[in-house]
């Protein structure tokens, strides 16, 4: 067996420009995720049993099933529905985004209602409108119990994006594949866009880390 | 200016509260005793709707509570609570906590929220802890800053639920002392408490609870010494 990585060398760039794609796709599905999210989770904390009822069966549908299924229905299904011709981009930033929106409402849930109640009753003891305190209040400290579980999301988000490469769309793990393909040799390009990925994944976790550390050092002020 | 009418509360099928009738003048100090479980806390609760009534009457100051066109949490500006627990924003510095619900709420402006809560961060001794987080403050700081907290509103009328019940013996005194300074200055006051000491000295009136029921009511110099009910009288035997 000889490895000789000088044959990727002409494509490093080309390849390079498969980071960029995935983190254009990776952020505009966790943009998205994290709105739709957080409406959910106000749903699902609401009083309003509708909205619980409706909050809780999106993320049942959109957690009970593969995501590659999602992946394909926006792309492939919805189009044959609608006639509409929707971009493999924008297809894969709408099945991910959908998909993560479903994780991260269970996670600001959780976040919420692991606030005490206290400091619900204290601010509505003040006479602080439900909204006003809800973003005042209880959502920061929400937040604190949120922020690792959202980097956790992020990380997953960031790994899962390659099944995008299915529909063709030229992110890093696509581009391995086409340069494989037009070299007979997969194993240097796959192994150049897995270290990609590694290094990506480790920031993330490092600045999960550091955020981490911070606000263990805030909690004991 | 708070009048009760025929108040209950059932949690499910559990009656807590077996309509409850009293009125409470403007300045009075009013203690409620009671066994655990007798509905003391969700009476004081059931004043600024932290839990709703299932029937009855509460006027405050002729405006009708339990049906109004005014949105509940206008009417709570009038109403201060301290809690056992404190319940202090953990993630303000104590100046914030007091100026937080003024400012946001009732739309003071920030320098007069911030001398207004100067002012009474002095009067309970803690002005300068006005920069420090709460996680960093002993018990008995806590609660006289949540008692400022409730005071920044300006309210006619404050609630008490057990504030020195969550504290190390050596800091009730602060908090009662504070406590007695604000009923002196003329505070309506409804001061739920297991100490006995506060409720003879500084109440005006005395409200014993029982299974939900308000089984007797007078002034603590009579109540304390000539209990008219069996139950008061085993009550007080149990914890004086
Ligand atoms: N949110 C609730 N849901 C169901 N039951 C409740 C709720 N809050 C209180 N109760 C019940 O109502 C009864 C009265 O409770 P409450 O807290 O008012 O008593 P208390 O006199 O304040 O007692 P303590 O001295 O222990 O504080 C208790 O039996 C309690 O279990
Ligand atoms: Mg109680």
């Amino acid at each position: 067996m000889n490895l000789d990585f000088s044959t990727i060398t002409p494509y490093i760039p080309f390849m390079l420009e498969g980071i960029w794609v995935t983190i254009k796709f990776v952020s505009g599905a966790l943009v998205f995720g994290f709105i739709l999210g957080t409406l959910l989770a106000l749903c699902k904390i609401s009083s309003i049993k509708p909205l619980n009822w409706l909050a809780m069966v999106y993320t049942s549908i959109f957690r009970g099933t593969p995501l590659i299924l999602q992946l394909m229905f926006f792309y492939l299904a919805i189009p044959q529905l609608t006639g509409y011709d929707i971009s493999p981009f924008l297809s894969a930033v709408l099945a991910f985004g959908l998909n993560s929106a479903a994780y991260i409402s269970e996670i600001i849930r959780a976040g919420i209602q692991a606030v005490d109640k206290g400091q619900t009753e204290a601010a509505m003891a003040l006479g602080v409108p439900y909204n006003q305190l809800m973003r005042d209040i209880i959502l920061p400290q929400a937040l604190k119990n949120i922020l690792p579980a959202l980097m956790n999301e992020v990380i997953t988000l960031t790994k899962e994006s390659a099944l995008v490469s299915t529909i063709s769309v030229l992110d890093l793990m696509r581009r391995a594949q086409v340069v494989g393909a037009d070299l007979y040799r997969n194993f240097e390009p796959l192994l150049f866009v897995g270290f990609i990925y590694w290094v990506m994944v480790f920031g993330l976790s490092s600045i999960g880390r550091m955020i981490e550390r911070r606000l263990k050092v805030s909690d004991q002020s | 200016m708070i009048k009760v009418e025929n108040l209950t509360k059932k949690f499910g099928k559990n009656e807590v509260l077996c309509g409850i009738s009293t009125e409470i003048a403007k300045g009075e100090v009013v203690s409620i005793i009671g066994p655990s479980g007798s509905g003391k806390s969700t009476f004081l609760r059931c004043i600024n709707f932290l839990e709703t009534p299932t029937s009855g009457r509460i006027m405050i100051e002729g405006h009708d509570m339990t049906d109004s066109k005014i949105p509940i949490h206008k009417m709570r500006q009038q109403i201060g609570m301290v809690f056992q627990h404190f319940h202090l924003f953990p993630h303000l510095t104590v100046l914030e906590n007091l100026t937080y619900a003024p400012m946001k709420a009732k739309g003071v402006k920030k320098q007069i929220a911030v001398e207004k809560a100067r002012e009474l961060l002095k009067r309970v001794g803690l002005l300068e802890k006005e920069t420090a987080y709460p996680s960093s403050l002993s018990g008995g700081q806590k609660q006289r800053v949540a008692i400022a907290r409730s005071l920044a509103m300006e309210p006619d009328l404050m609630l008490f639920d057990e504030p020195t019940s969550a504290l190390d013996p050596e800091m009730v005194k602060e908090v009662l002392d504070v406590m007695k300074d604000l009923a002196k200055s003329g505070m309506t006051m409804v001061v739920v408490t297991h100490e006995m000491g506060f409720a003879r000295e500084v109440a005006d009136r005395i409200l014993f609870l029982d299974h939900g029921v308000l089984l007797e009511e007078g002034k603590p110099a009579e109540f304390f010494t000539h209990p008219k009910t069996t139950r008061a009288k085993e009550f007080l035997d149990k914890i004086l």
